[in-house]
C-alpha cells in the first residue's frame, strides 16, 4: 500500500493524544486510590489540552486524506456497517470527553458528586472513565478499519489492533513522562516506568507481528486473479503505460531495501532507544532526554507507521506487476 | 432479485482494447462523468478507466500463450467494497444487483478500494470521488434506446463478441448457459465474494491424423503413375 | 453520478445521430455519431453495416478525442521568409495566398517540365482521386504509400491468383475448417476479420498461427509456429513439397483453373524456353487471355488443346512435341523446383522442427480433401459446363506484412498463392473468396506509361501513374533503360513496382538521381518520422542545402490534419479537415470495401462544420485543378466544371458517358442502376439515407469460382468492373516473370535490362516460386548482427496517428523493445534496463522487456509509438518522445553499393516493397552512466501557430465541453 502521510500522521497523533489521555486519568485514578500524589487540577487539564490537540491534530491529517473533506460530516451514517464511520463518531465524542474532562479540571468541577464505598466520585472521574472507554474504543475503531479489511492479510490480524492500541498507548505514557519532565514533576518515573511496560508489550506484540507477517502466505496468487493454472504466468502489460489509481493506491514504490531500512529505523526508535532515553531521564532527571525520548519514539512511530502501509501487499497488486 | 453481469470470453479476447475506449467514450459524457484524464498531453498521461485491458505471458517458449485479460468491476453478489464506506455512496442496486456509487456523498476516502480485492475501483484525481464500472446504468436502463442497444457500450463495441452482457440469476440467459457449458470462473474465488461477473477459459482445437489419412486411395500421384524412358537396351535385350 | 431507477440521455441535451464512415484506420467500418447539444457525445459502431456490423475498436471509440485534440493544424501556414525549414517557424497565411502560391509555382512546372512536380500520399483513401490529379497535370511521380505498406502481398497474388487479401479478398471463415494466419500485423482489416476469427473460434475451427510474436490475433490461435523472419517461403515451399509428395493436392482444380497442365518449353536452348508453348488460334476480338496453350493427353498420350472437353491431361512427365520442341506440363517444372524444398531442408532455415513443418502440410492436405464442402448453388464456368453445385476445400489463409515486408516477400507470397491454388481454395467456400472489383486479369489492363514522351510540358500523362506491368515493354524507361519516375518505380531495379516507391522519394529527390525536381507535395504521410527507413538521415536531407545555398528540394508542401514530424519541415502547410468535417468517397477506382458476396463501397458526410479555417485535401485538389485548367476540371472554354468535391463525386465520369464514376450505388436519373450509370444528382442522399454505404449483394450462383464463373464475368464485364470475361487462369507457373527474365538471358526479341541488373533480373524474376535469403543479410555483417528485429502495430494505435489522442496514448505512451529472456541473460541485461540496439546503419537507446511470446532470433516493438518531442501536440516532456523509440533509424532505405548498383532501394527486387523486415541488429546493455532517455532525440518542435494551445493538466470532456473545476 501507499503510505499516505496523512493517514500516518492520523494515526500516530490519535494514538498519542489517547495514550495521553488514559496516562492522565490513569494518574488521576492512581492518585485516588493514593499511590501516587495528587496533581493540581491544572496538571490533568493542561495534560488532557495537550492530549486533545493531539486529537485535533489527527482530525486535522485525516482531512487531507479526504478528497471531498467538506462532505466529511455525511462518514457518520454507515456505523452500522463500516469501521470508518464508527471512528468518524468515535473520535469527536472522545474528544468531546477529552475536552469535558480538561475543563472540568479546569473550572475544579471536582466537588464529590457521590460516594461508592471509600470512593468520592466526582465529574472529572465520570468523564475519565468514560473518556477512557472511547479512547479504548477508538483504538479499536482505528485499528478495525485497517484489520477489517480481510484482503489486506497483512493487516487482517488481532495483533494490529493490539499494536494501534499498545503502540499509542506506550506513545501517550512516554509523552505523559516527557510533560511531567518538563514540569519538573515527579511523576515521570510512574509514567516513565508504565511507558516503558507498554513499550515493551508493543513491541512483543509488533514483532509477533512482524514475524507473522513474513511467514504470511498470501491467499491470492496471479493464477488465482486471472483464472489461469500455470506456473509460469507473467504480467506484461496492466493496460495503461502512465500508471493509473491502482498504481498510486497500492504500491509504495520503494525498494526492499529502503523496506528493510525502515523497518531497522523503526525497531530501534521506537523500542529501545525510548527505552533507554526514558530510564537515563529518569536518572539523571532530564527533561530534555524524557523529551527526547518521546520525539525519538514519535519519529519511529511514523516510520513504524509508513512500514505498517508499505508492508501490506494488496491483492489487486497481481494486476499492475508490469508495464510494456 | 435479478443479478446483471458480464461474461468475458478468454478464448477469443484478441487484447484490442474497445471495451476500453468506449466505456471511457460512453460514461465520460454520461451519468458517471467525466472520466478526467490528468496530463492528458504531456508526461504519463493518466486517467480515470472502468475497464482495462491487460496482457499475461503464460509459460515459457515455445509453449507460450498470450493471455488478453478485460478487468473491471466485477459487481460481486457480495460486494466487500459496500459496507465499509462511511458514507453510503458505495452501494448495491436492489433491481438489478449493479453496484454503484453516487458521487455526492462520496468523501472520496478511498476506503472501499482497499475493500476490493479486484483493483476495480478508480479515484478521479480531479473530482476526488471514487469511480467505477457501472455496467453503463444509463444505457441499460434508458427505455427510450432500442433494445439492441440497452446494453453497456463495451458488450456492443467488442469484435470479438467477447463480452456477454446479462442476468446470471436466469439460468436460462446467454450468461449463465455460457457460465453452466464453458466452464465460467470466479476471479479470486478465495475470497467469497462471489463475483457476478465470470471468465470463460481457453479452449484448443486440435486435429488428429492416422496413418490412413495420408495412404489415400484418392492419391492423384496414382493418376501420373509413369517412368520415363528413351529406348536403351534393356536385360529384354540381352538374357535368355 | 445521480442514480434513478432509470435514466435517459435525451433528458440531459438534444441528441441526435448521424451516420457517417469512420477514418481512425484504413479499415472504414460504419459509425453511428452521437451527438448531444450539437457536439460529440458517443461514436458506435453501426449495426446496419455490412463490414463491422455495429461492433466498433478501440480507435474508432476514440473519434472525440482525434476530433478534438490539440495537434490540429486550424491555419494555412507558410515558413517565415528567412526562418530556416526544419525549425516550424510559420506565420499564417489566408487560404487564398496558399492556393495562389501553389498555383503559380505548379502553373510554371506544368510548363516547363511537369515531372519536377511529385505528389506522394500518405494513408489517404482517394487515391483515385490523388492519381488522377497527378495524370491530368502530367506527372509520372505519383505514388501512394503502398510500396512501404504491403505491395508484395498485392502483387504476389494478384500476378498469380488475381486477386489478393485485405480489401481484394480474404479467408472465408464462415465455412472454413483450418485457419491459417502468416504474420498479420495486429489491426489488418481489424474489425471485420476480428469478427470472423471469433465467430471461425466459437464454430470449432482451428486456427494456426505463424508469426516470430505471440500477439493479438495470434494470442487465440489454438497452435502458435514461431517462425523465424523473412523465412515464410523457405516454409511454404516444404509444405508444398510434402503436399505434392503425399498427393494431398485438389489435381481436379489445379487441371481446370490454373496453368499446370499446360506444357511450358522445357528446352533451355530454344528461344522460346520457358515459356508456354503457344499454337495458332482465333482469338476473340476483345480476349485477354486466347486458350492457345497445350496440354499432354492421358488418353491419347498426345498434345491437345489445353482444356479440350473430355480430355484428362498428365500433370507430371516430359514430353517431345510433334516439332520436336522439349516440353513439360508445368506442374512437373513446380514439383522439381519442390525436390530439394524438403521439410528438413526447411528446418534448418526457419527454426522449426521438421516434424512441425510435416503436420502443417498433412493437416492442410487432409482438411481440403477430406472436409469438403458442398454448397447447393448451381453455376455455370467460362467453357459452358454446367455446375449443380460449388465445391470448396476449407482451409483459409491469410497472410500480411509479417511476408510482404521482406526483399524475398514476393517469392514468398507467390510460394503461398502457390500452395493456395494446390490445396484448390480459390474463390471457393471455406478458402479464399475475392472481393469486387477483383478477380481481375492477371496481371489486371491498367499500364504505366512506357516511353519517357508520355510526359510532356502542359499535357496529362499518357498512361496511368500506376499500373500492371505484363512484360518488359510496360516498363517505364528511357532508351538505356534507366527510370523515368523520381521512385524508379517500373524500372528494371523494380519492375514491378506497382505501388511505386514512396520510400525512396526523398533520398532520389535529394540526390537529384534520376533528376532533381522542385516541388514536393505530401499528403498525410509522415516522412519525416515513422513513414520513412532512415529516419535521421531522411530529416537531414530535407534541409540540406546546395552549394549555391539553396534546398536540394526546393519546396516541399505537406497537407495534414495533425503536427506531424513532417509539418516541421514544410514550406507551405495545408490544414486537412478531420474525417468527421468532410465528404469522401471509399470508391470502386480506388478501394473499395466489398464483401466476398458483392461489391460494396462508401461514404463519409460532415457531421460538423470544419475546425478553424481547416479544407478537406480533396476540394484542395479541385481547386488547384480547376484554377491551373486541368482538362478533367474545366470545360472546352476552361471554365470550373466542378463547384466542390461532392458535386465533382456526383458528376465525373471516368470518360464522358462511361457511367463510371467514383462512387457505384444509386446511379443512373432514376438511381437504380448500380455500377454504371448515368450521374445522380441526388446520390449523395441516398447514400445518407442508406447508412452512407452501398452494398450490392451479387446472386448466390455469381458469388463462387468467379475467375472461371461466365454468368460472373460477363455481368462484372456489363457493369465495368473489368475490361475482359474471359476466365481468369491461375498463374501457378507465372509466365509473365519468364518474360522479364528472358529479356535479362538476352532471349527474345525487345527492352533488355542494363547489364548491372541482368544477374538480378533473371535471378528474381523465377516463373516459380524459390527461396532466397533477404537481399540485406548478404550485403552486411550478418553475424555482427544476430537478431531479426520488427516492429507491430498494436490495435489501439494506427501507425503514428494516435499519439495525440488522449484516450489511446495512456493504453501506449511509450514502448519497450521485446527480447526473448534468452538474449537478455547472453547479453548479460535484465528485464526493464536501458539497452542499446545497433544495426549497420545506426542504433537507438530504449527501455526493453522480456517476453516468452517472441521467437529468440526475434526481437520487436510497437511500432511509432516513439515521437519526436513537441510533435503531435504533444508536450516536449512527453512519454513518447522521452521513453518511446522509433526503430526506423536502424532502417536503411537503401542496400550496400554491390554488382547491381550503388543506390538501389532496400526493397524486393521485383516490387520494390520496402524491406522494413529485413532488419538486423545487435542489443547490449547500455552504460550505467547514461541517461535514462532514449536516443536519438531531436529538438523540440514548436506549437504552431493555429494549433489550440495545451490543455493544462486535467481534461474533462463532457459532450464536446471541456469542464474547468
Amino acid at each position: 500500500m501507499h503510505p499516505a502521510f496523512s493517514v500516518i500522521l492520523l494515526t500516530t497523533l490519535l494514538g498519542a493524544g489517547q495514550g495521553l489521555f488514559l496516562a492522565m486519568f490513569t494518574g488521576q485514578l492512581y492518585a485516588i486510590a493514593h499511590f501516587l500524589p495528587l496533581q493540581t487540577s491544572g496538571f490533568y487539564a493542561s495534560g488532557s489540552l495537550l492530549a486533545l490537540s493531539l486529537l485535533l491534530g489527527g482530525l486535522a491529517a485525516s482531512f487531507f486524506h479526504l478528497g471531498r473533506p467538506e462532505r466529511a460530516w455525511r462518514a457518520a451514517s454507515c456505523w452500522r456497517t463500516s469501521w470508518l464511520s464508527r471512528e468518524v463518531i468515535v473520535l469527536p465524542l472522545t474528544m468531546g470527553l477529552v475536552a469535558a474532562y480538561a475543563l472540568t479540571h479546569l473550572l475544579g468541577w471536582t466537588a464529590p458528586w457521590f460516594r461508592v464505598g471509600a470512593l468520592a466520585v466526582d465529574l472529572s472521574l465520570i468523564l475519565g472513565v468514560l473518556g477512557t472507554l472511547a479512547s479504548l474504543a477508538l483504538f479499536v475503531c482505528t485499528a478495525m478499519i485497517y484489520a477489517a479489511v480481510r484482503f489486506l492479510e497483512e493487516w487482517h490480524s488481532p495483533l494490529t489492533v493490539s499494536n494501534f492500541l499498545l503502540l499509542g498507548s506506550a506513545s501517550g505514557f512516554m509523552l505523559a513522562a516527557a510533560y511531567s519532565a518538563w514540569l519538573g514533576n515527579p511523576l515521570v518515573g510512574f509514567f516513565g516506568t508504565w511507558a516503558v511496560i507498554l513499550t515493551l508489550a508493543a513491541a512483543l506484540s509488533r514483532g509477533a507481528h512482524l514475524l507473522r507477517n513474513a511467514r504470511l502466505e498470501h491467499r491470492s496468487t496471479v493464477q488465482s486473479a486471472i483464472g489461469v493454472r500455470h506456473s509460469a504466468l507473467q504480467q506484461k502489460a496492466q493496460g495503461a503505460t502512465g500508471g493509473s489509481f491502482n498504481t498510486r493506491e497500492f504500491f509504495h514504490g520503494r525498494s526492499a531495501r529502503t523496506l528493510r531500512w525502515v523497518r531497522a529505523f523503526f525497531l530501534l526508535t521506537v523500542f529501545p532507544l525510548p527505552v533507554v532515553l526514558i530510564a537515563l531521564a529518569h536518572a539523571e532527571v532530564s527533561s530534555t532526554l524524557a523529551l527526547t525520548a518521546f520525539a525519538v519514539q514519535f519519529v519511529g512511530l511514523l516510520a513504524e507507521r509508513w512500514y505498517f502501509f508499505a508492508e501490506a501487499r494488496h491483492p489487486q497488486n497481481l494486476y499492475y506487476q508490469s508495464v510494456s | 432479485m435479478p443479478q446483471l453481469a458480464l461474461v468475458i470470453d478468454l478464448n477469443v479476447c484478441v487484447g484490442c482494447h474497445a471495451c476500453v475506449t468506449s466505456c471511457k467514450e460512453w460514461n465520460t459524457s454520461g451519468a458517471a462523468g467525466p472520466l478526467v484524464d490528468e496530463h492528458p498531453y504531456d508526461g504519463s498521461p493518466t486517467g480515470t478507466f472502468f475497464n482495462r485491458v491487460q496482457t499475461f505471458e503464460v509459460g515459457t517458449f515455445p509453449d507460450t500463450e498470450t493471455v488478453h485479460f478485460p478487468k473491471s468491476c466485477l459487481h460481486c453478489e457480495d460486494p466487500p467494497c459496500v459496507p465499509v464506506c462511511p458514507t453510503g455512496a458505495s452501494y448495491k442496486r436492489a433491481d438489478n444487483g449493479v453496484v454503484l456509487v453516487d458521487y455526492d456523498k462520496c468523501i472520496g476516502c478511498k476506503y472501499c478500494s482497499w475493500a476490493c480485492p479486484y483493483g476495480a475501483r478508480e479515484l478521479d484525481a480531479q473530482e476526488r470521488v471514487m469511480k467505477k464500472c457501472t455496467l453503463c446504468i444509463d444505457r441499460i436502463t434508458d427505455d427510450s434506446l432500442p433494445e439492441r442497444d440497452r446494453q453497456p457500450a463495451c458488450v456492443l463495441a467488442c469484435p470479438t463478441s467477447a463480452r456477454l452482457f446479462g442476468d446470471v440469476h436466469d439460468p436460462d440467459s446467454e450468461v449463465s448457459v455460457a457460465i453452466r457449458e464453458r466452464g465460467g470462473y470466479a476471479l479470486m474465488a478465495e475470497w467469497g465474494t462471489k463475483p457476478a461477473n465470470h471468465y470463460l477459459p481457453r479452449h484448443k482445437t486440435r486435429m488428429h491424423i492416422a496413418p490412413e489419412d495420408l495412404e489415400r486411395v484418392d492419391n492423384p500421384l496414382r493418376r501420373e503413375d509413369l517412368t520415363d524412358y528413351t529406348g536403351e537396351e534393356s536385360v529384354d535385350d540381352v538374357a535368355w | 453520478m445521480q442514480d434513478h431507477p432509470s435514466h435517459s440521455d435525451s433528458a440531459i441535451g438534444r441528441v441526435e445521430v448521424k451516420e457517417t464512415t469512420c477514418y481512425m484506420c484504413a479499415c472504414r467500418c460504419g459509425i453511428r455519431v452521437h451527438l448531444r447539444d450539437g457536439e460529440v457525445r458517443y461514436i458506435d459502431g453501426n449495426p446496419r453495416h455490412p463490414l463491422n456490423k455495429g461492433v466498433i475498436c478501440a480507435k474508432g471509440s476514440s473519434g472525440i478525442m482525434k476530433q478534438y485534440s490539440p495537434a490540429r493544424l486550424t491555419r494555412p501556414l507558410r515558413r517565415r521568409p528567412g526562418a530556416e525549414r526544419g525549425e516550424s517557424d510559420f506565420e499564417e497565411i489566408s487560404w487564398d495566398e496558399a492556393l495562389e502560391l501553389l498555383e503559380t509555382r505548379l502553373r510554371r512546372l506544368r510548363a516547363e517540365d511537369p515531372k519536377r512536380f511529385a505528389l506522394f500520399t500518405g494513408r489517404d483513401q482517394m487515391q483515385a482521386l490523388t492519381g488522377m490529379f497527378a495524370k491530368q497535370f502530367g506527372t509520372p511521380n505519383y505514388a501512394a504509400h503502398g510500396g512501404f505498406c504491403s505491395v508484395n502481398m498485392a502483387a504476389g497474388l494478384i500476378y498469380s491468383i488475381g486477386g489478393s487479401f485485405w480489401e481484394f479478398g480474404g479467408p472465408d471463415l464462415d465455412r472454413a475448417k483450418l485457419f491459417v494466419m502468416i504474420g498479420t500485423a495486429e489491426d489488418h482489416h481489424s474489425n471485420p476479420l476480428k469478427i470472423a476469427i471469433s465467430e471461425f473460434k466459437r464454430r470449432g475451427g482451428r486456427f494456426i498461427s505463424i508469426n516470430p510474436i505471440r500477439t493479438g490475433y495470434s494470442a487465440i490461435a489454438d497452435e502458435w509456429v514461431p517462425i523465424r523472419p523473412g523465412t515464410d517461403g523457405a516454409l511454404l515451399l516444404a509444405i508444398n513439397h510434402e503436399i505434392l509428395a503425399r498427393g494431398l493436392f485438389d489435381r481436379d482444380f489445379l487441371i481446370q483453373y490454373t496453368n499446370a497442365a499446360e506444357l511450358v518449353v522445357s528446352d533451355e536452348a530454344h528461344d522460346e524456353a520457358g515459356l508456354f508453348y503457344r499454337v495458332e488460334t482465333e482469338a476473340a476480338p476483345d480476349c485477354f487471355d486466347p486458350q492457345d496453350r497445350l496440354w499432354w493427353d492421358r488418353a491419347s498420350d498426345a498434345a491437345v488443346r489445353a482444356r479440350t472437353p473430355g480430355v484428362e491431361p498428365r500433370l507430371l512427365g516430359a514430353y517431345t512435341l510433334e516439332d520436336g520442341t522439349a516440353v513439360k506440363p508445368a506442374f512437373q517444372l513446380l514439383k522439381d523446383r519442390l525436390a530439394d524444398y524438403t521439410p528438413e531442408w526447411a528446418a534448418e532455415v526457419t527454426g522449426l522442427p521438421a516434424a512441425t513443418i510435416r503436420r502443417l502440410a498433412h493437416e492442410m492436405g487432409v482438411t481440403a480433401r477430406d472436409h469438403q464442402i458442398e454448397l447447393p448453388i448451381p453455376w455455370t464456368d467460362c467453357w459452358d459446363r454446367e455446375h449443380a453445385s460449388v465445391t470448396g476445400n476449407p482451409v483459409a489463409f491469410h497472410a500480411m506484412r509479417g511476408m510482404a515486408a521482406h526483399s524475398n516477400g514476393f517469392q514468398g507470397i507467390r510460394a503461398l498463392g502457390v500452395l493456395m491454388s494446390l490445396l484448390g481454395t480459390i474463390d471457393r467456400p471455406g478458402g479464399f473468396r475475392h472481393k469486387a472489383p477483383f478477380p481481375r486479369p492477371i496481371p489486371p489492363c491498367p499500364k504505366p506509361p512506357n516511353d519517357p514522351a508520355a510526359v510532356r510540358p502542359d499535357t496529362p500523362l499518357d498512361g496511368l501513374p500506376l499500373g500492371w506491368p505484363a512484360d518488359p515493354d510496360d516498363l517505364f524507361v528511357d532508351d538505356e533503360g534507366e527510370a523515368v519516375r523520381l521512385d524508379k518505380a517500373f524500372s528494371w531495379e523494380y519492375p514491378l513496382a506497382v505501388h511505386g516507391l514512396m520510400h525512396n522519394v526523398i533520398t532520389n529527390a535529394w540526390r537529384g538521381d534520376p533528376y532533381p525536381i522542385d516541388t514536393l507535395v505530401l499528403f498525410m504521410a509522415n516522412m519525416a518520422w515513422n513513414s520513412t527507413m532512415n529516419t535521421s538521415e531522411v530529416r537531414r536531407m530535407l534541409v540540406d542545402k546546395d552549394e549555391q545555398g539553396d534546398y536540394r528540394i526546393p519546396f516541399l508542401a505537406v497537407c495534414d490534419t495533425f503536427s506531424s514530424e513532417t509539418v516541421a519541415f514544410a514550406d507551405l502547410v495545408l490544414p486537412d479537415t478531420s474525417y468527421l468535417e468532410r465528404h469522401d468517397v471509399l470508391s470502386m477506382l480506388d478501394r473499395p470495401i466489398s464483401e466476398f458476396d458483392g461489391p460494396v463501397d462508401a461514404v463519409r458526410v460532415p457531421v460538423l462544420p470544419p475546425k478553424g479555417e481547416c479544407r478537406p485535401f480533396q476540394d484542395v485538389l479541385i481547386e488547384l485543378g480547376t484554377r491551373l485548367g486541368l482538362p478533367a476540371f474545366v470545360d472546352g472554354e476552361g471554365r470550373r466544371k466542378y463547384r466542390d468535391y461532392p458535386d465533382f463525386i456526383v458528376n465525373y465520369e471516368t470518360s464522358p458517358g462511361s457511367g463510371i464514376g467514383f462512387l457505384a450505388g444509386w446511379r443512373g436519373a432514376e438511381g437504380d442502376q448500380v455500377l454504371k450509370g448515368a450521374p445522380n444528382p441526388e446520390q449523395w442522399e441516398r447514400y445518407v439515407e442508406h447508412g452512407c454505404v452501398f452494398h450490392h449483394q451479387l446472386p448466390p450462383s455469381y458469388q463462387y469460382m468467379r475467375n472461371w464463373n461466365k454468368g460472373y464475368l460477363h455481368w462484372a464485364r456489363a457493369h465495368g468492373m473489368i475490361r475482359y470475361a474471359d476466365p481468369i487462369i491461375i498463374h501457378l507457373y507465372s509466365e509473365v516473370l519468364q518474360r522479364f527474365r528472358r529479356a535479362a538471358q538476352g532471349k527474345g526479341e525487345g527492352r533488355r535490362p542494363p547489364p548491372r541488373l541482368r544477374e538480378r533480373i533473371a535471378t528474381y524474376f523465377d516463373p516459380l516460386p524459390f527461396y532466397y535469403a533477404p537481399l540485406e543479410d548478404g550485403l552486411i555483417d550478418a553475424e555482427r548482427y544476430p537478431l531479426n528485429a520488427l516492429t507491430q502495430r498494436p490495435m489501439a494505435m494506427y501507425h503514428s496517428w494516435d499519439s495525440q489522442n488522449a484516450w489511446l496514448r495512456q493504453i501506449h505512451s511509450h514502448n519497450y523493445l521485446f527480447v526473448n529472456p534468452r538474449v537478455g541473460a547472453a547479453e548479460g541485461f535484465a528485464d526493464g534496463d536501458w539497452i542499446w540496439v545497433e544495426s549497420a546503419h545506426g542504433r537507438v537507446r530504449c527501455m526493453c522487456r522480456f517476453s516468452e511470446a517472441v521467437e529468440p532470433g526475434t526481437v520487436w516493438t510497437w511500432n511509432a509509438i516513439g515521437k519526436a518531442a513537441g510533435a503531435w501536440g504533444l508536450a516536449a516532456n512527453a512519454d513518447e518522445s522521452r521513453k518511446g523509440f522509433l526503430l526506423n533509424h536502424l532502417i536503411a532505405e537503401e542496400l550496400p553499393e554491390h554488382a547491381a548498383g550503388a543506390h538501389l532501394s532496400n526493397a524486393d527486387p521485383v516490387t520494390g516493397q520496402a524491406a522494413w523486415f529485413d532488419l538486423r541488429v545487435r542489443v547490449y546493455k547500455a552504460g550505467p552512466k547514461e541517461p535514462a532517455i532514449t536516443a536519438p532525440q531531436f529538438a523540440p518542435m514548436p506549437r504552431l501557430p493555429g494549433q489550440e494551445p495545451g490543455r493544462g493538466r486535467w481534461q474533462a470532456y463532457v459532450a464536446g465541453i471541456f469542464s474547468k473545476k
